[in-house]
């Protein structure tokens, strides 16, 4: 089988004020049915380890987690490998019900943005507030990037994860350097 | 610019974040109408100046429509509310006509 590759390839920056980097493909299934519902929880539970968040939540365990998207809607992030298997399982819960599990790892593209300043760098890109009280780690923000939609949220006080369309993944990639460049930092938010 | 607040998701944010959908609150006049019905339905808009009612829809966000109303004039909005709606709600009247007390609900709004 080929290898999976993703856009670009574990591109990295890091001469500016974030360091950015171009993650190697990770497994995510769009979730689209009633949350409420048993035969979405208890398999996400489940595959997850973590319940489904509340509103603009994500629920993270090493490497695998849940993201809130919209009231009908979810995104389940988990090892690139083993995606066949939880949509096996997923499909299986689900059975006839009104409700909708599909593979969009390969439509994706993740950034990691790791540094004092990635706060300032996503708010010049995004009409997002930014600042800790906002945006903490547990929150998931769909939004746009300059002119392309793109969720991120920030795994710890100093890295962010940001998912946009795997199509646009150079432009965003341009948007971050960008908006990393060396001498850029505002220090808006403290630091 | 305007600021709204998506009801779907809480997200307050500013427009660009979000897609105008133009008048709300329209009665659907399909097959079997008459022409002027049909005709009031398809082209036909109100284009106040002041107090209107209109759907957006969180277009980068998570994706849902919904109602907003405010002031065309001077760009105030007034509050958000569901699109499973076809009336204004009563707690959106009150904070219009908490803030300006002349206006008067439409009558099939």
């Amino acid at each position: 089988m080929s290898e999976p590759i993703s856009a670009l390839n574990g591109a990295t920056y890091t001469q500016g004020i974030a360091e950015i980097s171009a993650l190697d493909p990770i497994g995510m299934i769009s979730i689209r049915g009633d949350l409420a519902a048993g035969y979405l929880k208890k398999p996400l539970k489940k595959i997850a380890g973590v319940d489904i968040p509340a509103m603009r939540g994500i629920n993270m365990i090493g490497g695998k987690g849940i993201a809130w998207m919209s009231p009908d809607e979810l995104l389940l992030i988990c090892p690139y490998a083993d995606v066949a298997a939880n949509l096996e399982v997923l499909h299986k819960s689900i059975g006839s019900n009104h409700a909708l599990a599909v593979n969009v790892s390969d439509a994706r593209a993740v950034f990691r943005l790791k540094g004092a300043h990635i706060r300032e760098v996503l708010a010049k890109l995004a009409p997002v507030d930014t600042s800790p009280d906002a945006f903490a780690p547990g929150m998931i923000r769909r939004t746009r990037l300059a002119q392309v939609p793109a969720a991120f949220w920030m795994v710890d006080g100093d890295t962010a994860e940001l998912v946009c369309f795997r199509s646009v993944a150079q432009y965003v990639f341009d948007l971050l350097k960008t908006a990393a460049q060396p001498g850029s930092e505002v220090k808006y938010h403290s630091h | 610019m305007l600021i709204l607040t998506c009801p779907n998701c809480g997200i307050t944010a500013e427009e660009t974040e979000f897609h105008a959908g133009g008048e709300a609150h329209l009665t659907r006049f399909g097959p079997g109408a008459s022409d002027d019905d049909f005709e009031q339905y398809l082209f036909m808009r109100d284009n106040p100046k002041g107090v209107h009612f209109e759907r957006w829809r969180h277009v980068y966000g998570c994706g849902k429509w919904f109602h907003a109303a405010r002031d065309t004039m001077t760009l105030e909005i007034f509050g958000t509310y569901t699109a499973q709606t076809s009336t204004v709600p009563q707690n959106i009247i009150d904070k219009i006509t908490d803030r300006r007390p002349d206006w008067q609900p439409p009558e099939t709004a």
